[in-house]
Formats: structure tokens, sequence, C-alpha cells
């Protein structure tokens, strides 16, 4: 079934509402393609989208899908994935979604490394609520909430994966669209939790953090001799503030993914009609 | 003489006076003895004292009451804390060779044993055996055959090797005979035994083992006091049956774990307590617009903030109700008895997915963490029944298809429950969001589809009522003239209330309430009775606030919330006065 699977598979047919030129378009395709490349198809495929422009993303595509509340989409896909280890499963959101308000989910489901992918569609502003900092914001960045810039170092979500044991993590930017599929398609395939950060821009409210800035800064790591496997050159990349570097940054080739070392297999939704066959057993433990 | 006995361990947390009260617990109800236990955790004077207590009677016992008989008493406090309970002829076990015991005066009419524990416990190959000792002498006083120990030892330290169970007996066995040859204590204290088997086991161990039986196999939550048992319970035991518990790392993520787990097609829970509460109500709110099965246990504990941690209270049945933004279809179950724990617990599981709705079950610190023993019939497997409500598989999806192909997993229809197709089942793939959505599960502000999908939620409750059985449980003289009402683990207490009362109190009909929504409607019994008494663990009234509600009848309040459960003879008293003092402004 899996190889007459075409990418429109994955799309609904509900149209986008994001604004004319939203990074978020290019980087739903990229999804799009690479869960169908890597042989998924939407039926046994589960989506977790945040709140924000960017978990529109759950509405415009097609698969099994659950829009959650504001910064809680990495637990949903986590309990998908363990109750059913036969899912694909792929969370993604914003960067406000993922790295302020679901901070903490984040470094927990970086050390958890459960088998799935989760695409951060990071436009270094709050785009829903029409345009204030966001985690990733520069310091200098002015904006409705922050008129004299944000006071405040923007976080390295990179570099608190790394350190939170991360197993895959892998930056990409939404208009370059072959790279972008490419790099989702390595997540999906890793053994683990595939961390992506998508540079996704929002043309509407950032006008710092634009295409032409992205295409200027851009340093793809495939022309730079980088070994993703060595954690003190990934380490390197990742704090380099100079740079916004595409491609895997860091890869454990020796990663063993959560479901695995807590021995779980297929699905929980198989249930007896009644109690388990040799249930009597547990009250007997409390004689 | 005595019908029961009141004993109790008491010293420093640390002491392992928990431990060792389960021993001696294990071993009545080994011995054929009913059991019912309490905990003091925490200092009426100051932190760290804490105590494991034991109601014990060959019949049933269901409260506790305001008695001690025999006392072991590890620390000089231990007596201090609990002398309103000690009484003429009560027992004090200490350690009169400790520097801190040895000037413990024993308080007139009473009889100390100073038993030299950590020696004892020396010779038999450690001092940490110096509570087993004190058992040992336990057993003595109160005539207990030593040998119901011994079960209890293995059970304990089993897996700890053959040689650490053979010191723990020998231990206890130098306990007795010190007592048996060093003083001629005579009591009246005589444990006799029974062929009974019995189980023993808390409430949050029924709701795990409720749980396992039902099928639960996703759980996930963060530790929390009086609420942790639950997981614990099921670490370790739910994965003998294909499924896993998951430690969160905030209880946002846990109810958001165990969302993900019951969209994926498991029967998933969590359990917490009220600050936990607190932290999953955004989430619980689309739990019930995403029409997700799921059972969420509260095991109150007293509030607000962090309010006692180790104390009862139920005064979380408002938040339960009503907690969350916006208009939340729920159910709200309060099962009445340790046992009733896991029957609530398999029914929430069927509600929660026949209707795919959030059910709150609550149980109370009183019966959560305390143990009691049953009858294991009482836990009958072979009654549970799983219904998982209307789940499609792959054959029936295609009823549920719109013209385009595209399933409906909000589908308005007659009863308001829609087809529910788990993840994997071809061409069922949908999405839900707890944005207003229309029967695709996509966003929406229509307003007809809103008004729609709002009244096909509300319908799924009334379906609930019209179909499900909403009774509550019922004792006394059902003709009496004052009626008494409560909800949760007061019924033991009021059980036992009653009996008191017979002698020389009001006769009483009492109805125990394990619905709070949907719940019995109890206008023709309110009516019918001259005074009403609502009983419960909070200072408002809120179960009050609900039967006033309901039947547009004052109520008369009986409210304790100092942080201890009610004692049968404490709330028989409650009851006596409460009747003079209607009867008289009547
Ligand atoms: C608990 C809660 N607080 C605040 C909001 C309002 N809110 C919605 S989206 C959002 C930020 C979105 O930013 P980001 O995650 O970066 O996504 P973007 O819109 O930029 O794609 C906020 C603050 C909310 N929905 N829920
Ligand atoms: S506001 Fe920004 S992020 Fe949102 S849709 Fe428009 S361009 Fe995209």
């Amino acid at each position: 079934m899996s190889s007459d699977v075409r990418f429109t598979d994955f799309k609904s047919d509900k149209q986008p509402t994001w604004c004319p030129g939203c990074g978020d378009f290019g980087t739903m395709n990229g999804m799009m393609k690479a869960l169908a490349e890597t042989g998924n198809n939407p039926d046994e495929t589960f989506i977790v989208a945040g709140i924000g422009c960017s978990g529109k993303i759950g509405t415009y595509m097609h698969s099994y899908a659950l829009h959650g509340v504001h910064g809680r989409a990495l637990p949903v896909g986590i309990g998908v994935k363990l109750a059913n280890q036969d899912l694909e499963v792929m969370v993604a959101g914003g960067d406000g979604d993922g790295y302020s308000i679901g901070a903490g989910h984040f470094i927990h489901a970086v050390r958890r490394n459960v088998d799935m992918t989760y695409v951060v569609m990071d436009n270094r502003i709050y785009g829903l609520t029409k345009g204030q900092f966001s985690p990733t914001s520069r310091e200098d960045f002015e904006t409705s909430t922050s008129p004299e810039g944000t006071h405040q170092q923007p976080v390295n979500p990179k570099a608190l994966a790394l350190s939170a044991g991360a197993t895959f993590i892998a930056q990409t930017f939404s208009s370059d669209s072959q790279r972008h599929t490419e790099l989702v398609k390595q997540a999906i395939e890793h053994d683990g939790f595939g961390f992506v950060n998508v540079y996704s821009p929002c043309v509407t409210f950032n006008d710092v953090d634009t295409y032409d800035y992205f295409r200027d800064a851009i340093v793809d790591l495939d022309e730079e001799d980088h070994d993703p496997g060595n954690f003190d050159q990934a380490k390197d990349k990742i704090l380099d503030s100079e740079k916004e570097y595409i491609g895997v940054l860091y890869q454990d080739d020796d990663s063993v993914p959560y479901g695995e070392r807590m021995g779980l297999e297929g699905s929980m939704a198989d249930i007896p009609d009644g109690a388990p066959e040799d249930a009597t057993d547990l009250v007997r433990e409390f004689y | 003489m005595h019908e029961d006995l009141n004993w109790a361990i008491g010293g420093e947390a640390g002491d392992g006076i928990d431990s060792t009260g389960k021993i001696f617990a294990r071993a009545l109800s080994r011995a054929g003895r009913h059991v019912y236990t309490s905990k003091d955790f925490a200092s009426r004077i100051r932190g760290g004292y804490t105590a494991y207590k034991i109601r014990t009677s060959v019949d049933r016992v269901e409260s506790v009451v305001d008695r001690l008989d025999i006392l072991i008493a590890l620390t000089e406090r231990t007596i201090d804390e609990n002398l309103d309970e000690l009484h003429e002829g009560s027992v004090i076990i200490y350690d009169g060779e400790q520097t801190t015991m040895q000037d413990v005066e024993i308080p007139e009419g009473m009889i100390g044993l100073p038993v030299p524990l950590k020696d004892l416990g020396e010779e038999a190959g450690g001092a940490i055996m110096r509570n087993v000792v004190a058992l040992g002498a336990a057993c003595e006083v109160s005539n207990f055959p030593i040998e119901n120990l011994d079960e209890a030892l293995e059970k304990r330290f089993g897996d700890k090797g053959q040689a650490i169970v053979d010191n723990n007996k020998e231990a206890a066995r130098l306990g007795q005979e010190y007592v048996r040859e060093e003083f001629d204590a005579e009591t009246d204290y005589d444990l006799e035994c029974t062929d009974e088997d019995y189980v023993l086991l808390n409430g949050d161990e029924a709701i795990g083992m409720g749980a396992i039986a039902a099928g639960c196999r996703f759980y996930a939550g963060y530790p929390i006091t009086p609420a942790t048992d639950v997981m614990e319970y099921l670490t370790g035991r739910i994965e003998e049956y294909g499924g896993a518990v998951v430690q969160a790392e905030d209880e946002l993520s846990a109810i958001n774990l165990a969302l993900g787990g019951a969209r994926a097609g498991a029967r998933a829970m969590t359990a917490t307590s009220g600050p936990g509460i607190d932290l999953m109500t955004e989430t619980f709110g689309l739990i019930a617009t995403t029409e997700t099965p799921l059972v969420i246990a509260n095991v109150m504990r007293s509030g607000p903030s962090t309010g006692m941690p180790t104390k009862q209270e139920q005064g979380d049945l408002e938040q339960m109700l009503y907690g969350g933004h916006g208009e939340i279809p729920r159910f709200v179950l309060a099962p009445t008895t340790v046992a009733e724990c896991f029957h609530k617990t398999v029914e929430a599981f069927n509600l929660a997915e026949k209707y795919q709705i959030p059910v709150y079950l609550t149980a109370d610190l009183a019966m959560a963490v305390t143990e009691q023993t049953y009858d294991p019939d009482e836990f009958d497997m072979d009654a549970v029944e799983v219904d998982r409500g209307k789940v499609v598989d792959e054959a029936e999806v295609d009823e549920w298809l719109d013209e385009k192909g595209r399933f409906r997993p909000h589908a308005a229809t007659e009863d308001g429950i829609s087809p529910r197709a788990f993840p994997g089942t071809i061409d069922g793939a949908h999405m839900t969001t707890g944005l207003e959505h229309d029967e695709l599960g996509r966003r929406t502000e229509e307003e007809d589809v809103r008004v729609d999908q709002v009244d096909k939620r509300q319908r799924k409750v009334e379906t609930a009522q019209e179909r499900e059985e909403w009774d509550y449980r019922e004792f006394g003289d059902p003709d009496a003239d004052t009626l008494v009402i409560s909800w949760g683990s007061n019924e033991g207490a009021m059980r036992e209330a009653i009996e008191f009362l017979e002698a020389d109190g009001p006769d009483v009909r009492f109805i125990s309430v394990p619905y709070i929504f949907p719940r019995p409607d109890l206008t023709e019994e309110v009516a019918a009775a001259e005074e009403v008494i609502v009983v419960e663990c909070n200072a408002t009234g809120q179960f009050a606030d609900l039967v006033e509600h309901d039947t547009l009848t004052r109520v008369r309040r009986v409210n304790k919330y100092t942080g201890v459960r009610y004692k049968a003879d404490e709330l028989a008293e409650e009851i006596r006065s409460a009747v003079a003092d209607m009867e008289a402004t009547a």
C-alpha cells in the first residue's frame, strides 16, 4: 500500500489560511513529502499540532490528528506513540508553543527519546497573536510588547536539545524545499526523537528574520565537512552564533528509543471484553 | 471483653512505622480478623511524628474510634500525641533502655511495658529489627498467636532472603518471651483468630487493580500524596498486561500523555490530587471537547494551595463539577468504600468510553492510603465487563463517511454519541481539535454548527442519565424521621455511628451517594424525612449545596475540616446533637 501513497494523500481538502508567502506552506509541503517518501500512509500516521499559526497544520494535512492546547503537543504525541508503537507520530508547532509555554515538555521529550518526529516552525515571533516577541527573538527585536527590544537572550533550542541528551538534531529552511524534505525524512527514519527546527519566516510580523536574511546567513553543513556523529563538532556548530547552519547537526547512531527500552510492542487498544484471564492473581496478592 | 481492639505504633518519620504497622495489619488479616487502618502523618504538636493505627475485630470494622488500647511508642512524644485516645488499662510498649525513653512517665492507670527493643533486635541480628521485637511483645500482650506474624514477615522480607526472614521471626519471639518472663501483665485483650481468608488493601490499590481489570493499559502521572500509590501499584503490574506507566515531568504533561494514549485507542488514565487537578484543568476541557474517553482519579487532600498534604478533606467537589472555562460535560464518580474504589474504577472506564467523555473518579485520603480487609469475593474478576462503546472497525467505518468519503468523528447522532475510529483503521483518518469544530473535527465558528455540537455533547450526558443507573447506597432504618446523607469515605464511619445510635440515639436512615454528576434525585427521600443532615469533610458543605439545589429544601450541615476523618463515635455524637438541636428549634 505504501508504494502508492503520494504526498498529496497527506493533504486535506481544507485550504490554508496562512498569509501568502508564510514559511509554513513550505514547511508543511516538506513534511507531507517526507511522510509519503518514507512509506507512511495517512491512516497509520498521527499528527499532533500545537497552537499558533503553525498549529493549523493539523487541519491542512490529512491523517489522524489532534490539535490540542497551547504548549502541550509533545506529551500528546508521546502518549499516542507509546500506546501504539505501529503508528508514525509527528508533532508540529511554533517556537512559542515549543520553547516558551511548552519548554518544559521539550527538554523531557528530548531526553525520553521516543521514536517520533518533532518539527518546530521557528519564525522568531508570535504570529497568531499578531506579533509579540517569542523565545527565539533576538534581544534587540522590537515588537508590540518589546518596543525597545526584549532585554533578554534568545533561547538556543538546539543547544537545549544537545544538553538534554538529544539523539537527532537538524535545522532546515522552509523555502529550501528539497533539503527540508530530505532532513525531515532523516528525522522520521531516525530511531528515536527526531528534532527538526525549521526556519519558517513570518512575512507579516517579522521584518528582521526574513527570507532574504536567511538566504544570506544560511550555511549548509553538507558543504562544511561536518560529522553529525561527533558531539564536539555538533556543539561548536550549535553554539556558533554567527551563522545559521542547516543540515543534521547531531545524530547518535546508537540511539535506542524509549518504547524499545520499555519493551513496548504494537497497540494497547486491544483488550479483552472482561478482566484479563489471570486477574484474580491480582486479588490474591493482597492476602 | 473488648469486641474491637485499637492498636498503634508511632514514632518519628523514618522509623519504619508504616511498614511495621502494615506487617501487623497483614498478620491480623491472615488470622481471619477484620482490620481498618489509619495513619497519623504529622504531628498536632510539631513535625516528624507519624503513627500507623489499626482497629481490628472479628466482625467488620469500617471506621476508627476515639480509643487506643495498645500503643507501641518508639518516642516519648508518641505517648503525648495519643493521650486523648489512651485510657485506663491501655498498654504502652516502649524501649526503657533508650536514653530518650528512660524517664518516660506512664500515665496513671495505664500499663507501661519497658522492653529493650533495640538490644533484643541486636540479639536477633540487628537493631533495625527493634520494631519487630515490639510486634512480638504486642502479640504476647494481646494473646495473639505469634505464628500469624510469620507469614506477614515472609511477605515483607521474602525478597531479602530466608536469613533475614528468620532473623525477623526470631526478633518477634524474643519480644514475646521478654514480656512473658518479665511482666505479669494481665490484660483482657484477646485477639481471637478465625478461619476466614481476607485480603488487605487500600483505596489507591483498589483503583489500580480496578484499572487493570478494566483494561487500562496506559497510565501517566506525576507523584503527589495521596495519589501516588495508584501509580506505584500499576508500575510493575500493568506491564504484565502489555501496558505502561509513564512518570511525567508535571501534571500538564501527565494528562496530555494520557490524552494521547486514549486517542491512540488505549484505555488510559491519570491520577493526582488537588494541585495536580488545577494544572490539568485546561486540558480537561480539551478532552471533553474532543470527546476523548479518559479517567482522571482525584485523590483528595486538604487544600487550598498546598494545604495539608497528608490530611483528609473533601474540598474539591466543586472543582471537579465546575472546574475549567466554558461549559464542560463530564461525569464525577465518588466511591464510598475501598471495595467500591475497585468497582467504580471499572465503571468509570466503561462510562468514559461509552459516552466519550472525561470521568473524574474521586477518592479521599481517608480511604485512599489506609488498608482495610475484605472478603476476596468482593473483587470478583469474572463480573468485570468491558464496554468500549461505539468503536467502529474497518468494516463499519463506511457507514460514517460523509459524501466526500471523510470520517465524521463528531457526527451529531440522535443519542449524541459519535463513532470512534482508532488510528490505524483504514479510511478512518480524521482530526479533532479543542477549537469548536464540525462533524469532521475541523474548526468552525458557524452558529448552527456550534449549536449542533454543543447540543450533541450535552445530549450524550442526557443519554447517560437515562441509560445508566445513578443509584445510592442505603443503610439504617428506611422509615426513620432523620435522614443522613453523605458522600465519599464517610460511609464507614456513618454506618458504625448508626450502631452507636441504636442504643440511645435517634433512628437514622442513611443514604451514601457515590455519584456526584450525574447523581440520584433525592427529592422524595428528602421530602419524606423530618430532619435532613448532610455529612461531609469540608467547611462549606459543597454536597449539601447540591442537595438543597436539587430538592429545594434546607438541610442541616455537619462538617469536619480539621484534616482528620470522622470517627464513628464522634460522628454519632454530632448526629445526636444536630437532631436534638433541630427538634428544639422546630
Ligand atoms: C494558555 C494559552 N495562553 C495563550 C494563548 C494565546 N496564544 C495562542 S498562539 C500563541 C503564540 C503562538 O506563537 P508560536 O507558537 O510561535 O506560533 P506561531 O503563531 O508563530 O506559528 C499564544 C500566546 C493560548 N492559546 N493559550
Ligand atoms: S502571521 Fe506570520 S506566521 Fe502567521 S500565517 Fe501570517 S505569515 Fe504565517
